[in-house]
């Protein structure tokens, strides 16, 4: 029989569509609203760069470019691949992050990235995927019984800390609480009790008096700079003081492009990296920035919906666990710019400068993607194909 | 069944996903209010620190008000001053920069590290002074060798310059960096470089030849730069101001005096303004203002002949025997002796058991009241002088404005002295000695006058008794301009016109009469003669050992400080006064010899240069010898 004659619906839950079908299946309206976001970037980057496109916006739209390809990449490679090595891709990550720390140790410095001559490459960035993946593949190879036993949950929580364990050692405060953030979602969506989160929790809180000790200073001023800006305002406490003058100094409808003065004469630090939402804020106003804000939330509800729409546990985590993070990156930087949260070095996607976390982004898009179009497959609990 | 358990599992997973969704709609909403709270409820705020963040205030010095002399020549201008700076970023080797610049401009190793060292304490962007009043060519030579020299930039700023060098310095006075006492709150002061009065017109005019300081608003960013000038607001410049002095009058009288430590003043008799106020020896405002070394300041300081000090005002002389001028009108108003009257010279008076003595050894004979002047007898003045009292005496002497400052608009005007009984009472509680009487007589002892009070004293018997005032201005200078003014009539000083005018011809007689103490400086300029009164202040006590031994030592053999002071007071011309003056040689000898001869030559040429003067108000009254 010709597999011509098969139904779309039978071919979608086997495997075997041809790359036209698959690309049909992409969301098109999802890389339309990311290319939004990323253009807005752009611009950002070169009124920053004060009108030009050197030294950031050029770079970064070629970033962009090759993170589209990868995306559409990484979405068209069937889904049990990923089913199938998530725990190798999570080892290797691992590796790479103790390499990282040896290499610091060697190195007698702090140090987050490895030189592979071409690329830098953030092991840590890598595990923020490789994590999501491992935790996915491993609720979804668990019935709704293995998840109510506690002794089931001890595996994916040393996943978890292993490289949170790491990445604090870097020391990476924003990157480790992001993680833990992120895993905590993917455990929260798979069904986990909430007391059980109370519990873990409770045991945090305890341990924060051990965690103050074990933080460096800078680390230590940052949080008492967050609950007291004037505390330093030459200091510490500059960055924050500047960021809330500038976007409130923009008002409802802005400077204008180009015509933010607090930015343009750099009251505003690292204005093209972890501040340009700020940027963005006093050039367009608070209409700027809700518009950016709707923007991120439609990216993040298309997410929801490709993860509600799944058929597969492994693919509703996935693209829900990607999701959360992404959502967690806006609101952590967003919330930073405007002082509700202490300043944590973390960028705001699809915007700030910078290539790692563009590209660990665009893959991340690439498997939500990939979830999409492989939504209907059936999946067995063990990577198989059918339920045996 | 395993799909049962999965749906299970999946509808477990909606929920949780819809929690999810409504947690992040939730901190979605979250940064919406903030947005709405710092971008609406707290705009105003941070738009005003966002300004406070951005603008800065700049203060643009005014240009100082200019001292002009009465014919509107300068005296005190703003030059051009042309620096060089160097600015760090700019330049990418600054030893190397420093070297090719020393090729034009000749700069120490001194220069260099300090240039260095201030280089590296300030910002990248900020210029540093490499050096100061380059000279147009010396700036030429550095702008055409531009591009050879990176990061350096020349600037121009206004300094004072004095073209006339140190012709007024003691009048003019000069400016120089604000100290900390200065500091009045007031913003301009604080200006880097700024300068103020520190003497003379420049110090009692300062305010309003300061004018007002301008603003220019100016964008900054993080670091200080300065990125645009938003506003920009002009002060308004220092008034300027125009003396009574004629520079070249004043010139003149520097240069005839030359190497003597002296003071001369010439004065308008009727309206008091002051054409000529000499003091010399001098110095150079201008080095004030280039900053002095401590060794060029303590030269200036331990200075015997104190060139910093205005001595027409700030300096003390007894008067000698041009006091026998104001002894002689005590005379006729008490009535004690008559014009005629005559009194004998032996060549001393005895009092009590001391003897006084005539400067003429041998006596003058009988002398009335215009021989007396003439000769300058001291007999004649130690009788009448003892007839009339010390408190008459001192009360015509305070009529002709001795005694108390004259209020003229300088610093440091100082009062001189005018002894009477009272006086020496508040003094040392000691009553007063009739032989103090007798010295006064002659203008020694306690008695001390400045040389303006003396030109001063000179007017007001020129003008026939009229109380005229010195002054430097003829406007009233006040930080909004100058004021007018208005002509008062002068008020008699009350004292009868006819003993005024006796002196005045005494006072003729010395200059004109053969017999004359001051004959040798008599001049005719068209007609118009000078009268005036020597005077020789002793410094020291001639002990009685001294005269029977060696006599009394000539002053070429007494150490500087030693000898007397030569005075000399005049106007012109006699017979309708115009100008009067008063010339005291500190230390220089005898008044007729030494001051007389400078008065001459100063009031000469007021006369040669004031063809069309016009008539004194007032006829001579007629006096009969």
């Amino acid at each position: 029989m010709p597999k011509d004659f098969r139904s779309l619906q039978d071919r979608l839950h086997q495997q075997d569509m041809t790359l036209g079908e698959k690309l049909r299946q992409i969301s098109w309206t999802y890389i339309l609203l990311i290319s939004i976001v990323a253009a807005a970037g752009f611009f950002m980057l070169y009124s920053a760069a004060n009108g030009q496109w050197e030294p950031w916006a050029s770079r970064q739209i070629v970033r962009f470019g090759i993170g589209i390809l990868a995306m559409l990449a990484l979405a068209l490679i069937n889904i049990r691949v990923y089913l199938r090595y998530a725990y190798v891709f999570y080892a290797i990550s691992l590796v790479l992050l103790v390499a990282v720390d040896v290499k610091g140790v060697i190195g007698m410095g702090a140090q987050r990235w490895i030189d592979f001559g071409v690329i830098r490459l953030q092991p840590s960035e890598l595990m923020k995927i490789a994590l999501v993946l491992s935790l996915a593949r491993y609720f979804h190879g668990l019935s709704i019984e293995d998840i109510g036993r506690p002794v089931s949950l001890i595996a994916p929580l040393l996943m978890t800390l292993a490289p949170v364990g790491l990445i604090l050692k870097q020391p990476d405060l924003g990157t480790a609480l992001m993680l833990m953030m992120g895993s905590g979602i993917v455990f929260f969506a798979a069904g986990v009790r909430l007391w059980k989160f109370a519990v873990v929790l409770a045991g945090g809180l305890a341990a924060i008096p051990v965690g103050w000790g074990m933080l460096h200073d800078y680390q230590r001023n940052r949080v008492l700079t967050f609950i007291n800006p004037e505390r330093d305002p030459l200091g510490a406490g500059y960055h924050i003081l500047q960021s809330k003058i500038a976007l409130g100094s923009g008002g409802v409808f802005g400077r204008g492009f180009m015509q933010g003065t607090q930015s343009h004469l750099n009251f505003l630090p690292e204005k093209q990296t972890d501040f340009i939402f700020t940027m963005l804020a006093e050039e367009f106003g608070m209409v700027g920035g809700l518009a950016l804000l709707s923007l991120y939330t439609l990216i993040v509800v298309f997410g929801l919906v490709i993860a509600l729409r799944c058929r597969h546990h492994f693919g509703r985590l996935l693209a829900l666990g990607l999701t959360a993070n992404f959502f967690l990156y806006v609101f952590i930087n967003i919330a930073m710019v405007m002082g509700l949260i202490p300043v944590v070095g973390v960028p705001l996607p699809l915007i700030s400068y910078g290539g790692t976390v563009m590209l660990t982004l665009m893959c991340g898009f690439g498997l939500v993607q990939c979830v999409n179009v492989h939504r209907d497959l059936h999946l067995g609990r063990r990577g198989g194909g059918d339920e045996p | 069944m395993s799909s049962a358990r999965d749906s299970e599992r999946g509808k477990l997973f909606t929920r949780r996903a819809m929690m999810l969704a409504a947690g992040q709609t939730g901190l979605t909403m979250a940064l919406a209010g903030r947005m709405y709270y710092l971008q609406v409820t707290e705009a105003e705020r941070y738009g005003i620190l966002a300004d406070e963040n951005r603008i800065s205030l700049r203060l643009l010095p005014p240009p100082r008000g200019l001292i002009l002399d009465r014919f509107g020549r300068e005296m005190a201008v703003n030059r051009q001053n042309f620096r060089v700076l160097v600015v760090r970023e700019q330049t990418p080797d600054l030893m190397q920069t420093l070297d090719a610049l020393g090729m034009i401009i000749p700069l120490t190793d001194k220069d260099k590290t300090r240039i260095r060292r201030e280089v590296e304490r300030k910002r990248a962007f900020m210029p540093v002074q490499v050096k100061e009043n380059l000279s147009w060519e010396e700036m030429a030579q550095i702008q055409i060798n531009a591009p050879d020299l990176p990061g350096v930039v020349i600037d121009e700023g206004l300094t004072r310059y004095y073209p006339y060098g140190d012709g007024g310095a003691q009048v003019l006075g000069y400016v120089s960096s604000v100290s900390e006492k200065d500091l009045t709150g007031e913003a301009l002061l604080e200006l880097p470089g700024f300068r103020i009065g520190k003497a003379g017109v420049e110090k009692i005019y300062d305010l309003a030849l300061r004018g007002r300081g301008g603003n220019s608003k100016v964008e900054v960013n993080a670091l200080g730069r300065v990125i645009r000038e938003l506003e920009r607001k002009e002060g308004t410049p220092g008034v300027d101001v125009t003396l009574t002095l004629d520079l070249e009058m004043q010139q003149f009288a520097v240069d005839r005096i030359g190497e003597e430590s002296a003071a001369a003043v010439v004065i308008d008799v009727h309206t008091g303004e002051i054409l000529v106020m000499a003091s010399t020896p001098s110095f150079d405002p201008n080095a004030f203002n280039r900053g002095l070394t401590p060794e060029e300041w303590s030269a200036l300081i331990t200075n015997e002949r104190a060139p910093l000090r205005n001595k027409c005002i700030s300096a003390q002389f007894p008067p000698g025997s041009t006091f026998k001028v104001i002894v002689a009108m005590a005379a006729l108003e008490a009535g004690v002796i008559s014009p005629e009257q005559t009194v004998f010279c032996p060549g001393y008076m005895d009092l009590g058991e001391h003897r006084f003595h005539c400067w003429q050894k041998r006596g003058h004979g009988s002398v009335n009241m215009v021989e007396a002047l003439q000769h300058s007898c001291d007999v004649y003045f130690y009788e009448v002088a003892r007839r009339v009292g010390v408190d008459r005496i001192a009360d015509v002497a305070r009529r002709f404005g001795l005694g108390s400052p004259l209020g003229i608009d300088l610093p440091n005007e100082v009062s001189g002295l005018i002894p009477d009984r009272a006086w020496k009472r508040a003094f040392n509680g000691q009553p007063w000695l009739p032989g103090e009487t007798l010295n006064a007589g002659i203008g020694q002892g306690y008695v001390l006058t400045t040389p303006l009070q003396l030109a001063v004293m000179a007017a007001r018997i020129a003008n026939g008794g009229m109380a005229v005032k010195p002054r430097l201005t003829r406007e009233t200078v006040t930080t909004a301009g100058l004021k007018p003014i208005g002509a008062a009539a002068l008020a008699p000083v009350g004292v009868n016109p006819k003993s005024v005018a006796l002196v005045r011809r005494g006072m003729y007689e010395v200059v004109n009469n053969p017999a004359g103490t001051a004959h040798r400086s008599a001049f005719d300029v068209n007609g118009q003669r000078m009268a005036g009164k020597t005077g020789s202040s002793q410094v020291r006590r001639i002990t009685m050992k001294e005269r029977e031994t060696t006599g009394v030592l000539k002053n070429d053999a007494l150490p500087w400080k030693e000898r007397d002071h030569a005075l000399f007071i005049a106007f012109a011309p006699a017979d309708a006064p115009r100008y009067a003056c008063a010339v005291v040689v500190e230390h220089g000898g005898g008044g007729s010899a030494v001051a007389a001869p400078i008065a001459s030559d100063i009031m000469k040429e007021a006369l040669k240069r004031d063809p069309s003067r016009p008539r004194g108000p007032q006829p001579l009254p007629e006096v009969e010898v």
